[in-house]
Order: structure tokens, then sequence, then C-alpha cells
């Protein structure tokens, strides 16, 4: 290939970059092979204590689900894992079909009528949702539910600080953790765009006061966010009278992995899926009439409104909404009603085993819960864990760090993956903490 | 050169099982909660697992990635992603951590995590990065607020940000979502007009974004000039880290004096693209910016590393937690696979792939602007007009030989444009079989063209239709199916 270039050396291909900005190759070890990058990671990487080691009741926006092995068998396939943007929809059949069979689980879980194919995860959405409230109505003020997990609050301040919209809380009630409405329409003036509230909420307690809230935030945008598992049973954002409904599809099918990726679920009503971010999946036809797929709504993109376009998202979560897509398949409607189920049973079975154990208090707050909940203890949270630590637990998430009013607090998750001995181990290691 | 992608009838999963089966769990779940919290119909697919791998089986074969065949889609790097990458990620000591854990139970993570960021110092010629951004369109969001954190902290407001009109759609749209106005510099010669830039900057301009080598695979060699005119007028320069892969080793962002930087780690880094995504937008900085970058950092000390949230000038969040970890894990292993000399290689290898290939397809279609390319090269399809075709029916013809197209009809300031990326994947081998089937593509029956694809699953898909039709979802379809669309 030289020859045919006429080169003498492969640096007269790097001869347009100037002498003074050359620099002298890289400072990094030499490669090494497989083999030895498998040594290496092993031994760096067994630290970790994953949850599937010891016994863990973390949740706070991630959650240790059971995956069904074949939902990585399909779904990673590498026909999907190794292709990108369907923008060759002739040959990526595969991926769009998928991706649209996600957008109807979604709009059915959430009763939306359109849910784009992702944006990146939970929190993000909430940026964008912030976003389209402020095109949608105008108004440089965003309400949000203070119980609403500050992973996400946080980022959607820095979405909003780019619009210059300001984000102000909503207190809640602290009996019950709802939404406290007179709060709410004390906040209300004519240069707020919106209010966003969760159910489950941040506690994991399910908001009761929805009806109220839609009356209040009258022609406002009404943002509702929501854990796509609980939405099995529960009533979705979409009988609630919400605008824009958002969550985040990791219960379903996608591993924790510290976090990331996860996949942020974005979904609007029919009049505004013009103003929405994302890609957006059509039915249509090839020339011969046969039943296809492509992206379409194009024209709200980055790739073409440039400066203009709803969002600058590109690159989405779409391999995990295949994998969402196979893990509801699999599960199927009683399957998935039935592992939502497990979750709230789980939940309660926890929760009253805590609430009997002296010095500790489940749920604190008094609501009806999904699969987490706040647990108010005498003993510091921060010391109940480091005693659950040496009995190979991973204790709830105190909550002081989130909100410093509820320092005596943690916030525990359990799910189907628990068994009734998992929780017995739990309240056991807790019954010896003073 | 024969190629057909397979055909499958496939349902779509929710056909068949409308309603979804009755189940049993009414009783209990009424136990559970009371009945305003309920939800009354749930209308989801229930298909048996062996229902599921058939479903899922036969619609990969309908798709094409580049574990089935080259795959030249500029500015996106298709590279060939080593499976070692996916198995480690999938690793029970990645995959079932929680964010949330004790740092005593996460120190494994946290030190890859950290080394990446070394590695990305390193490679960008930076001084910090933030793993946080989830794409690159992320990472620019992210930079923008940088730049935007950096002026008012000096007091200042500008207002604006310029970029070249070669630039990709992302870096216009996440400088707008930062709040800034945009003003788009026209190219001379592909490149940079360094007269047009000088007139553009003023106390207004908050930054310029640039990538380099630029979205036509030009080495912006003017780069020294750019960075001294930006910084003069107190502004910032930010580098688009999509073309990474032509310079590893050669030169750095940092060397010509960026500022701020994403990566694209799905792109250079080998972690697959999913169809889409996820992928990952690290941010490194040089040391003034330090202070803005999101939180928390990780931080070590006496061997032990932890979280730093307390950073009162940081921009805040883009994210929840610490970024997609998964991909960041694979980007990692990639890069101590191939090493320091191993990473320059890839760059070179690159390069090479790419000046072969067009000097290959030079004479079948115009290049505009001279003729060293990095690692991608654009080609302009006006030719084909003549022939009454166009660049996307050339596209579409190219997939009947077993080839992903190129892609079409970016940078906008190139007619007809094709954008051809090889990487340094592909043996001479497939670059001559690529360049053979644009020949005879050249000198085949216009009709065929426009009629094309013939062997992909699916004939020339009716993008109109789309839009109008506004199917979005199956019960969409339910509603509308007075069926304009029939099954497959
Ligand atoms: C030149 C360029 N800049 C930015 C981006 C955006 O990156 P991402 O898709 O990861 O958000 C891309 C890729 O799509 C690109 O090619």
């Amino acid at each position: 290939m030289m020859t045919r270039l006429g080169l003498r050396s492969v640096e007269d291909l790097f001869r347009d970059i100037p002498q003074g900005l050359r620099t002298d190759g890289l400072d990094l070890p030499e490669g090494v092979d497989e083999m030895e990058l498998r040594r290496r990671l092993e031994s760096v990487l067994s630290s970790n204590e994953p949850a599937s080691r010891w016994l863990s009741f973390l949740g706070g926006g991630v959650y240790y689900h059971h995956i069904p092995a074949v939902v990585r068998a399909v779904a990673f396939r590498s026909e999907f894992a190794t292709s990108y943007t369907p923008y060759q929809s002739e040959v990526s059949q595969g991926m769009l079909q998928a991706l649209f069979e996600y957008q109807s689980i979604m709009a059915e879980l959430t009763a939306m009528d359109y849910v784009n194919c992702s944006v990146y995860d939970y929190s993000t959405a909430l940026g964008e949702a912030v976003l389209m409230s402020h095109r949608l109505r105008g108004g440089d003020r965003f309400l949000v539910s203070r119980a609403t997990s500050p992973e996400r609050t946080d980022v959607a301040r820095v979405y909003a600080r780019g619009a210059d919209i300001d984000i102000d809380e909503v207190g809640y009630d602290p009996e019950s953790g709802a939404v406290d409405a007179e709060d709410l329409e004390s906040k209300m003036s004519d240069d707020v765009c919106g209010f966003y509230f969760e159910t489950p909420n941040v506690f994991g307690a399910l908001e009761e006061g929805w009806k109220r809230i839609r009356d209040i935030v009258g022609d406002r945008v009404l943002a509702i966010g929501s854990n796509p598992l609980a939405l099995a049973l529960i009533r979705p954002p979409g009988e609630m009278g919400a605008d824009i409904v958002i969550g985040d599809a990791q219960p379903l099918g996608v591993p924790m992995s510290f976090g990331g990726p996860s996949i942020g679920v974005f979904g609007c009503r029919e009049e505004h899926v013009r103003k929405m971010p994302g890609r957006i999946i059509g039915m249509t036809e090839d020339e011969d009439g046969r039943r296809s797929f492509c992206m379409t709504l194009q024209t709200r993109e980055q790739h073409i409104r440039r400066s203009k376009a709803t969002s600058n998202i590109c690159t989405n979560e779409a391999l995990l909404a295949v994998a969402v897509a196979a893990h509801v398949a699999t599960l199927g409607r009683s399957g998935l009603r039935r592992m939502a189920l497990r979750n709230i049973q789980n939940m309660k079975a926890l929760s009253e085993g805590i609430d009997a154990l002296e010095g500790f208090e489940a749920p604190a707050f008094q609501a009806h819960h999904f699969n987490e909940f706040v647990v108010r203890s005498s003993v510091a949270p921060e010391d109940v864990n480091r005693a659950l630590r040496d009995a190979s637990i991973h204790g709830g998430f105190p909550l002081g760090r989130w909100f410093p009013d509820l320092k005596d607090c943690s916030l525990v998750a359990t799910t189907e993956m628990h068994s009734p001995s998992d929780i017995s181990r739990l309240t056991e290691a807790l019954e010896g903490i003073r | 050169m024969r190629y057909h992608q397979a055909v499958h009838d496939v349902p779509l999963m929710f056909e068949g099982c409308e309603s979804g089966p009755d189940d049993d769990l009414e009783d209990e779940v009424r136990a559970a909660l009371p009945e305003y919290l309920l939800r009354t119909s749930l209308m989801l697919p229930d298909l048996a697992e062996r229902e599921v791998v058939k479903h899922f089986v036969n619609l990969s074969q309908m798709n094409f990635g580049v574990d089935n065949g080259f795959y030249p889609l500029g500015s996106c790097t298709m590279k060939y992603n080593p499976k070692i990458c996916d198995e480690v990620s999938a690793w029970d000591t990645v995959s079932n951590l929680h964010p949330l854990q004790d740092v005593s139970t996460v120190q494994g993570a946290l030190q890859v995590m950290a080394e990446l960021e070394d590695m990305l110092c390193e490679i960008g010629g930076v001084d910090a990065v933030t793993l946080q951004p989830a794409a690159g369109a992320h990472g620019e969001f992210t930079g923008m607020h940088i730049v935007r954190a950096y002026h008012e902290s000096r007091a200042e407001v500008r207002k604006e940000v310029i970029l070249p009109e070669t630039a990709h759609g992302t870096n216009p749209a996440s400088a707008a979502m930062v709040g800034y106005d945009v003003l788009d510099l026209p190219s001379k010669d592909g490149c940079v007009e360094i007269e047009a830039l000088k007139a553009a900057v003023s106390d207004d301009t908050a930054a310029f974004m640039l990538t380099n080598p630029n979205t036509l695979g030009l080495f912006e060699r003017d780069v020294e000039e750019i960075a001294k005119i930006i910084h003069e007028a107190g502004a910032l320069l930010y580098y688009d880290g999509a073309n990474l892969n032509a310079i590893m080793g050669k030169t750095s962002p940092g060397k010509m004096d960026f500022d701020i930087v994403h990566f694209n780690l799905h792109k250079t880094f080998a972690t697959p693209h999913g169809g889409g995504g996820p992928g990952a937008g690290p941010v490194g900085v040089k040391k003034l910016l330090e202070e803005f970058l999101p939180v928390p950092r990780i931080v070590r000390g006496d061997g032990v590393y932890s979280l730093d949230h307390d950073r009162p000038r940081s921009i805040g969040k883009v994210k929840s937690f610490f970024g997609n970890f998964a991909v960041l894990v694979r980007a990692h292993a990639y890069i101590v696979m191939k090493g320091g000399k191993g990473l320059e290689r890839v760059s070179e290898e690159a390069v090479l792939n790419s000046n072969y290939l067009k000097e290959q397809l030079k004479d079948l279609f115009d290049m505009p602007y001279g003729d060293l390319r990095k690692h991608e090269f654009v080609l302009s399809g006006s030719v084909l007009k003549k022939r009454g075709v166009r660049t996307m029916d050339f596209a579409k013809r190219l997939l009947d030989y077993g080839f992903h197209a190129p892609t079409v009809y970016f940078p906008l300031i190139i007619d007809e444009a094709l954008m051809i990326e090889p990487t340094e994947s592909e043996t001479k081998d497939t670059l001559d079989a690529f360049a053979e089937a644009c020949r005879r593509i050249m000198s085949e029956d216009p009709e065929l063209l426009r009629s094309a694809p013939h062997s992909a699953a699916r004939s020339r898909i009716d993008e109109v239709k789309a839009a109008r039709d506004m199917v979005l979802s199956w019960r969409g379809y339910l509603k509308k199916s007075d069926a304009t669309i029939s099954r497959a």
C-alpha cells in the first residue's frame, strides 16, 4: 500500500502536521495480550464487592434485578451491537423493528402516545423534560418536587441553566412524602412553565395526590417520572394527565454496571411530538409494499436543524432498548406483573421486619411504596452500614448526603432477587446493632 | 461479489397477543395496593423463550454491523471491537456493582476509572478528565458549560460560540443548549479561513469549536494561528474528539493548544456502537479549567480511592453517578491491550487505509481540496447527477455489494457528499473490493441505482410515508390501521 501511494515512510502521511505540533509518541506502557489483560483486570476488579457476592439493599435509581439469560444472548448479538444509528434503513430492519417494539412497550407501560428510542438516562431525561416544557409553554421557572433524587435534580439544574431557566423545589409532606399541594399552589405563577414529580418518588412512595396536582398545574406542563417496572401494576402517568413522562428502564433487563449505561425513557402526547428530543422510529413501507421501519421526524434533530434542534443528542442507548424489549417479551404481561408484585411483597416483608426491631422505624413515610422505603434508626446510618459490611451486606443508602434533614434515615431497597432468608439475614444483622 | 441479506417475515412481538393472557394475580395485586393506585389495563407481548430467541435472531440477521462487513461510515469510526472488551464488561465485578456502594467496596472500579482518566490525559494532552458524559454530544454540552463557568468566574458575559460550517450538527446544537448564539464560519479550501475567523471573533466570543483533522479529513494546518487568535480574544478553544483516530501519538489536542477536549470512546477506543448507543464521551481540560469539571471527582490518597463531591466551582452534574461505566471498562481494556505504540499504529494504519482508498476512488468522483487526507475523506457525487443519479442512490447500491454505505450529504458544503472512513481494521483486500464495487456501480444502468437496494431485507424504504403516517407504536398502528400498512 505504501508503494502504491509513493510513500517512503508512514511518517509521510503526517507531513501536514506542523513540526512544532508533533509529539513523540505516547507515554503509555507497552501493550499486553489478551491473557495478560485478563489477569490484570481480574486482579484489579476482584477488590469490588458486587451485589451478586454480598447481599445488597441499595436502590436510589439503580436496582439489582434478575435478567433472564436470553436477554443478553439475543440483544448483544454482534449484528446489533456492532451496528450504528440505522441511517441505511434497508439493511437495518432488525434494529429498527426492535426499537419500534421498545417504543411500543414503553408507550403502553406509561400510557403515553409516543416514547422515543431513548435518551442517556433518567437524569438527562429530566433535563430534557425541563427544556421541552420551556419550548411548549414559555416561562423561566420550572418546579420540581423535592422528593426527587438529587442525582436527577442536580443534572436538571445544569440543563436548565443553559436555557436560563430557574429550578425551584416544591416541598413534600413530612408525614407521607407526597407532594405538598399547598406549597405547589403557592409557587405557581405566570412564569412557571411546568412541574415535575415522581411516583414512586425518591423515598419509594407512590404519589396519592395526582388529581389535585393536575388541577393546580392547570395549562402548564406536567411531567411525571416513574419506574417502568412499577408501571406493570400502578396507574400510569398517562392516566394522571401527564404531558411528558420520563423514567429509566434499567430495571427491565439492564445490569447495574456501577450506574451506567442505563436507559432514559422519554415520552409525550401526540400533539407535542414535534417538540420532543431524541430519535423516533416509524412504521412505513418499502417499494414493494412490505411493512418496514425507518427513523422519522428527523427534522427535530441536530444533524438537520443544528442549533435549532430540539436536543443535541445523537448517540443514545439503543442497544439497551433492544435488551428491554427482549426482557419484557420474555416475561410477558403476567410475568412482568408477577415480578412487580414480588417487589411490593418483599418491600412489605422487609419493612415490617425492620420496623419490628428496636431502634428502627420503617417505613418512615406513611404511604404505599413500591420496592424501596426510608428507614429511620437511632444508630447513625453510616454506623449501621459499617457493622453490616462486616456481615458482607450492603445496607441502605444513608440519606443525609441527599437530604441534610434526614441524617438519621437510610433508603432501603429490595427486589425479587431477595429470598425470605436474605430478608431475615438483614434483620438479624440489624438486631445486633446498637 | 454477491451479497444477500436474510429476509425474514418477523411479526411484531405484539401481534397475536393483543390483550395478553389473563393471569391469576388480581387478588394478590389488590391486597398489595388500593384500587386508585392501580392501572386498569395493560397490553404487552407474551412470548415463550423459544419464540423470543427466534424473533431476535431473525431480526439480527436483518441488521448490518461491523462484524458483518465493511462499514465505512465517515465520522463514526466503525472499527472492529475486540471481543475480550465485551466479556470483561459483563464480569460480575463490573455489571453487578451498585453506584451507591461504600467506596471501600468499589476500589477496583475506581482504580479502572482513575487509570482511564490518566491514559486519556496522555492521549489528549490534557491535565484532567471527567468520565461522566454519556456520549460525544454530551461531552460537548459539558464542555460548553465549562466555557460558560470559566467566563462567569471572570465576571464576563460572552454570548457567542463560533464553529466552522463543516462542523458536526451536535456542535451547534450543544452550544445552543448552553445558551450560546452560534456563528457559522465559512471555510476556504475546506479549512478555517483565518481572515474570516479574525473578522468573526470579538469580546463576545466565548469559544471556538473545531475538530482536527476536520470533517473533510483535512488537517487544519493553521491551528496554531487559530489558537492564538482565539486565546488573544479571551475565548476558549474546544476540540471535538470524534476524529482522534487520525492523530494518536502524532500530535494531541493539548499540544495544539485546545483547552477542552471530548473523547468518543465508542469511536476511537473500540467500544461497540450498539445500533446507536450506548457510548461514552469523557471530557478533558487544561489545568486552569479543572475546577469546573463535574462532581464527583475521583481522588487518590494513601493508595485509597475516594469520591470528592465538594468542588464549589464545579458546573455540577451532567448525568447520574459516574458515567457509562461498562463502556469505560471496555475502552480501558482496549487502551491497555494496544499500549502507547499500538495506539500510534492504529492512527498510522487508519490514515494509510484512508489515503489508499482515496487514491483508488478519487478519479471516479470529484474530490475537492488537496490530496493528503487523514483518517477519512469526502468525495462529491456531483458527477452522478449527469446520469440522473444521486449520491443516495449510489449509497443504496453499495448495500447490494455487501458494504455499508458511507455517510452521505455531510459535510453540507460538499455537493452530494460521500464521507468515507475505512478505519485501521480493514485489510487491503477489503479496500480493493470496495473500490472495485464503486467502479462497477459507476458503469451500471442508472435505473439499477435508483431502484437499489436489491439484495437487502427491504427495497427502498418510503421515509416520506413514515413522516406522514406517524405510526410510532403498536397502539398507534392499531388505531391507524384502516391499514395502509400491510404485513411483510
Ligand atoms: C464529528 C462528530 N462530532 C460529534 C459527534 C457526536 O458524538 P455522539 O454521537 O457520541 O454524541 C459525532 C458523531 O456522531 C461526530 O461525527
